[in-house]
This record gives structure tokens, C-alpha cells and sequence, in this order.
């Protein structure tokens, strides 16, 4: 959720009340309906369950017990979720970019499985053939998560990688007398930082916000841990769900702008969430 | 245009480089021999041989699809031959990776790397080489005042401008004092005014460094230029390597002779054992059976040798006169600033180009009868086109 009010945010509001007059100005007022319009679908519910949760829920919610561990094991699910899809999707999607471009059009179908089918349907699944070892570990969610997270990480990466010239730059390099690995370090990755960053904020909006597969595998993350804490204290789950809302939007934020910051000084595009805008080049 | 006389073979030892910045000293030979690779079907390279000496500038031309990119990428080891092999200093580099065959290489699009100074891309390769900081900074600064950037050491790729970034890039290949220099159409993406001072700055540089050099590019004006010898590629073949201006006054073949430079083709008539009747007028013939010139080339082994023929002359090799009742009519009128090009119309639809003294031209406005005449000087032929 908050990734998409966050992206809803930056999509609309800037750079658009500019000079030029009439055209421009008409339009931008029918961007400022809208946004008026999306804000407040967004904000209602916030200031509803603001009214509902109260002070009081604000101030017990963080010594009611399972909010702490909850909240710890989302995080480490989102760690190492972040982690395992970074080492499976920036070495594949830089390969497919150099290697086999006729491929990525496969890989896009590919990587897009994990939205068609239902959460519940692949946990369930998984949970079938799983070995009791794993399916009693915290970590197979991660697991989980990586496939679930799949669309997104490659969609950033992708989108990234084809705003840089990789078979210019790794030859360039190479040619300099750079090995894979010096390349892929020095060269494509802090190139694609502001790809790796939008793969980030989806991946740990989408661990931190997951409740189905959490909920079906038995793990008490944070949503899971909120929706039973309901049942005996609603006040206090609000209350642990709008600090949740917060917590991440203010991570989000935060992750956004040292990236565009970063990505300015080097002449790289602002950081959205699904597209990186395209190096711009200066002619001659 | 035309060949420049005192830029062919003269690369090596013109200047002995300072010691900071100097290239291998004299300059490394590179051999090709016998390069053979395909793309399924179609073979980018077909045999190719070439041999380049210490210190020369060789250049690679023609039309694209040539295969003289794949020929540059197998040298730089992007790329392997099917067969054939690479001689480096008279070692086979063929086994070798790229990233150890020390070779500088500067690409057709901008290759900068966008998250690096300009300077921390000149000292790239000294990094790579585990060079101490403060001497790659020291040497990189250097390079940089080589190619006229000092100023911009700091400054991001995005904050040059194209010919900036290609000078930053060549800075950067010579920075590991390569054995080769690869150059790639350095010079395409950038616009006439730069690429003209850019060519003569490369070409400055590489001759006082004494790097031996392969610079690909179909642009034949590049290439005349900047060369000590041209090599002019067709369908993964050498058609011809020569300095430049044995390639203009005396190509090998009549793709040669047109690719370089503009050619007219006229309907001619061989006569006998070595001569032509073209224009009402004969003239001898350089090639086969020709006594056109000495030690010349033969113009294709296979060319013709009897019957009709068309006949090539340059533009510069006709003469054009305003005559009533002439031979042709002209039929348009190019100012190129000293000459200016007339189009004339010839009986038998053939038109031609012939450049005269923009003074001269005066005289003949389009719609004008001229004649149009051919020196007795020896011409070069080839089998009748369509």
C-alpha cells in the first residue's frame, strides 16, 4: 500500500504547474482533481483509522506483546529476500542483456508467472512438497518471497539495464584490462544503482505488506501478527498497522532521495519505482 | 580529399614520446592472417590477411556489412575467428581474453563509464593494473593535458559534450600504454566541425606516441586522411591495401576505384591489345594487357579484354568546354568552394561529373552545350555495368 501511494505521489506532483499558460494550465488542473480525487480515496481511510486507533493505541502498541518479534522477522524477511533475489536477478539480467537478448522477451514471460498465480495457490503448492525441515523454517517464505518479488526486481533491473549501454561499457572495461568481476563491481552495478534501488523499495514494500502466503505457512510476520492481534485488541492493531504504514512510507522516502541524489550527480535519471529515466547524453 | 602526401609513411620515430605517457616505444607489428568467421549464413570475414607495421596507422574501409568491425572486434578479442590467427609482436593472441591482450579501444557510441570522473576513466586501466593512486592520477592528469581536458578532469561523461567524451575515451585506451590501438568509428557519432579536428588530433597523437593503430571507418574522407595505409574491405575481403594515394590515382579493382572518391563510368570500346575507344578518342589502359603504367596493378585478373567496357575517369580527369553542338549539356552546377562540379548529360544518357575552376564554371549555367573531352592519359576499365 504504501509503496503505491508513494508512487502515486511522485507520478503526479511534479514539475507540472509550469509556465506556459492555457493548455498547460488547464491540464494542470485536471491533474490537481485527480490528485485531489486519488488523495482523498488514500487519505480517508488513514484519517478514519487515525480516529478509531486513538492516542491511547499509539502508546501500548509498542509494548504489546508480538509486536516486536513480529516487526524483527518482517524485517529479516525482507533482508533476506533483498538479498537472495539481488544475487539471482542482477547476474541473470545483466547475462541475458549481454549474452542472449533474443531471450529477454522469454524471461519477461517468465518472470511475470508469479502475478498470474494466486499466492494462495503457490504456497499451498509448496507447502505439499516441501520437507518438513524447510516448511518449519522462517526462511522458505523468504524463498517464497523471492518468486513472489521476481516480477518486480526483473522489471527494475531490465529497465535499468536498458538505460545503460552494458555490451559498450563491459567490453570497454574488459579491453582495460578488467575481469567479470571488476566489471560487474565497478562498472554495471554502480551503474545500475538506481535499477538495484527501485528493485529495493518494491522488494520491501511487497515482504513488509505480504499477509496470504505469512498467514498460510503459520509465520507470525507483522501483517499476520496485526490481523490476529485484532481479534482481541482492534484499537492497537490499527494503531500497529498506521506505524507500520509510516515506517515503511518514511523508508521509502528516505531510500528514494539519497538515490536520486546519487543518480543526479552522475547524470543518471530520477528514481521511480518502475522506470529509471534514460541517461540523458549531450550531443557534441 | 585527396591524398595528403606527407601524412603516409611517416608514423614511425617522427617524435620520441615523453616517458610518463610514451606507448610501447617503436611501435608493435600486428599480423592477420587468413581471418575467417561467419554468422550462420553470411561470412562477415572471408579470409583475411593483412599485415601492420610498428608505429602505422592502418585504416579500414568500406561500406558497412563489410566485416571490417568484425575484424577490428577478433584483433581486440571481442570477437573469434572461425579460423585464422592474430599475431601480436609474432604471438598468437588468438587464446589470450581480451582483458590481457592489452589493447586500447575507443568505440562508435560513448563508452564513458557515466559513474566516473573523467579522470578516474582515464586512470580505468591503470586501476586495473593495480597501479598506485597517486601515480594513476599523476598519469591520468597527464593524458587528459595530452588530449586538451585538463579542466574537465572532474567532470561527469554527461557533462561533456560528444567530442569530449570521445577524447576522454581515447585519452583512456592510451592510458595502459597499449600495444594496439583499436578505434572503432570513433568519430561517427559527432558532427563535421569536430570530427575534422578530432581526426587531426588522433592522428597527432598517434604518431608522436608511435602506437600501432587500426581505425575502422566508412568514411573514405577519414580515411585518406588519417592514414598510413588503406585497406579497402569488401564482402569479408581485402580489395586492396595501399597508401592513400596510390589507392585514389591507381586502384586495384573497379569497386576500389568507385568506393574511393567519386569515379565517372563512360561507355568505351576496347580497340585492340590495350586500347580504348572512349569519347571519340583512343587512350591506353591500365590493367590487363594495358601498358597504362608501370608496375601498376592489374585491374581485375578477370576484366575484359575485348568488346564494350565502361571506362572510369575521375572528375578531376575530364575536360568541359562551352561549345555549341557539343557532346553534352549540363545539366547541373555543384560550388565546392576551388572547383566547382558540373553534371553533364551525355548523348546515351550517361551523365557525368567534371570538376573545373569555379572561375571557369561561370561560363556553363545549366542548359548549356558543352564538350566534353578525355586527355590522353591512361584510363582505367572494367566489365560494362547492367
Amino acid at each position: 500500500m504504501a509503496t503505491l501511494t508513494s508512487a502515486a505521489g511522485q507520478a503526479i506532483s511534479p514539475d507540472n504547474s509550469k509556465k506556459r499558460r492555457r493548455p498547460r494550465e488547464r491540464s494542470s488542473a485536471w491533474r490537481w482533481a485527480i490528485l485531489l480525487v486519488a488523495g482523498v480515496y488514500f487519505l480517508v481511510p488513514l484519517y478514519a483509522a487515525l480516529r478509531f486507533a486513538g492516542l491511547s493505541g499509539f502508546k501500548d502498541v509498542f509494548t504489546t506483546p508480538g509486536f516486536g518479534s513480529s516487526l524483527w522477522l518482517s524485517i529479516r524477511l525482507a533482508a533476506v529476500t533483498w538479498i537472495v533475489s539481488m544475487l539471482l536477478m542482477i547476474p541473470t539480467t545483466v547475462y541475458v542483456h549481454l549474452r542472449m537478448p533474443g531471450l529477454r522477451r522469454l524471461l519477461e514471460g517468465v518472470t511475470i508467472l508469479p502475478i498470474v498465480i494466486p499466492p494462495v495457490v503457490l504456497i499451498i503448492g509448496v507447502l505439499q512438497v516441501m520437507p518438513l525441515a524447510l516448511r518449519a523454517s522462517v526462511w522458505l517464505l523468504a524463498l517464497e518471497y523471492v518468486v513472489l518479488a521476481m516480477p518486480f526486481a526483473y522489471r527494475a533491473l531490465d529497465a535499468g539495464l536498458r538505460a545503460i549501454d552494458v555490451k559498450t561499457l563491459t567490453e570497454a572495461a574488459g579491453s582495460l584490462g578488467a575481469g567479470w568481476l571488476s566489471t560487474m563491481w565497478r562498472v554495471i552495478l554502480p551503474n545500475m544503482r538506481t535499477a538495484v534501488i527501485s528493485a529495493t523499495i518494491l522488494i520491501v514494500a511487497l515482504v513488509l505488506g505480504e499477509f496470504t502466503m505469512a498467514s498460510l505457512d503459520l509465520k507470525q510476520t507483522f501483517p499476520v501478527w496485526i490481523v490476529l492481534f485484532d481479534q482481541e485488541n482492534a484499537q492497537i492493531s490499527v494503531a500497529a498497522s498506521i506505524f507500520a504504514l509510516f515506517v515503511t512510507w518514511v523508508f521509502l522516502m528516505l531510500i528514494t532521495v539519497i538515490a536520486t541524489r546519487q543518480s543526479r550527480r552522475t547524470g543518471g535519471g530520477e528514481v521511480t519505482l518502475f522506470t529509471v529515466a534514460p541517461q540523458q547524453t549531450i550531443g557534441n | 580529399m585527396t591524398a595528403n602526401a606527407n601524412e603516409t609513411g611517416t608514423a614511425a620515430g617522427v617524435y620520441a614520446p615523453p616517458a610518463a605517457a610514451s606507448g610501447s616505444g617503436e611501435g608493435t607489428p600486428v599480423s592477420l592472417r587468413n581471418l575467417t568467421r561467419a554468422f550462420g549464413a553470411t561470412k562477415a570475414l572471408d579470409g583475411m590477411s593483412l599485415d601492420i607495421a610498428p608505429g602505422e596507422l592502418i585504416a579500414l574501409l568500406g561500406p558497412s556489412g563489410c566485416g571490417k568491425t568484425t575484424a577490428l572486434r577478433i584483433v581486440a578479442g571481442f570477437e573469434y575467428a572461425d579460423s585464422g590467427e592474430v599475431l601480436v609482436n609474432g604471438k598468437d593472441v588468438s587464446e589470450v581474453p581480451a582483458s590481457k591482450r592489452d589493447m586500447g579501444m575507443v568505440f562508435q557510441s560513448y563508452s564513458l563509464f557515466p559513474n566516473m570522473s573523467a579522470l578516474d576513466n582515464v586512470g580505468f586501466g591503470l586501476r586495473m593494473r593495480k597501479t598506485a593512486a597517486a601515480q594513476r592520477r599523476r598519469k591520468a592528469a597527464e593524458l587528459l593535458e595530452m588530449v586538451g581536458l585538463s579542466a574537465q578532469a572532474g567532470q561527469y561523461p554527461h557533462q561533456l559534450s560528444g567530442g569530449q567524451q570521445q577524447r576522454v575515451a581515447l585519452a583512456r585506451a592510451l592510458a595502459i600504454e597499449p600495444h594496439v590501438l583499436l578505434l572503432d568509428e570513433p568519430l561517427s557519432a559527432l558532427d563535421a566541425k569536430v570530427r575534422l579536428q578530432l581526426r587531426e588530433q588522433i592522428r597527432t597523437l598517434q604518431q608522436r606516441l608511435g602506437t600501432t593503430t587500426i581505425f575502422v571507418t566508412h568514411d573514405q574522407e577519414e580515411a585518406l586522411s588519417m592514414a598510413d595505409r588503406v585497406g579497402v574491405m569488401r564482402d569479408g575481403r581485402l580489395e586492396q591495401v595501399a597508401d592513400p594515394s596510390e589507392l585514389y590515382s591507381r586502384p586495384a579493382t573497379a569497386f576500389v576505384a568507385e568506393f574511393v572518391g567519386t569515379m565517372n563510368r563512360l561507355p568505351g570500346e576496347l580497340a585492340g591489345p590495350g586500347t580504348v575507344t572512349v569519347l571519340g578518342s583512343s587512350c591506353a589502359v591500365i590493367g590487363p594487357g594495358g601498358n597504362g603504367g608501370a608496375g601498376s596493378p592489374p585491374i581485375e585478373d578477370s576484366g575484359p579484354t575485348s568488346g564494350p567496357v565502361d571506362v572510369l575517369v575521375r572528375p578531376e580527369g575530364l575536360t568541359v568546354a562551352p561549345a555549341s553542338g557539343g557532346n553534352g549539356i549540363v545539366s547541373g552546377r555543384t560550388f565546392l568552394g576551388a572547383v566547382t562540379r558540373l553534371a553533364v548529360l551525355l548523348s546515351g544518357d550517361t551523365e557525368v561529373r567534371v570538376d573545373v575552376p569555379s572561375a571557369t564554371a561561370l561560363a556553363m549555367a545549366p542548359g548549356t552545350s558543352v564538350q566534353v573531352g578525355l586527355p590522353p592519359a591512361p584510363v582505367l576499365v572494367a566489365s560494362r555495368e547492367k
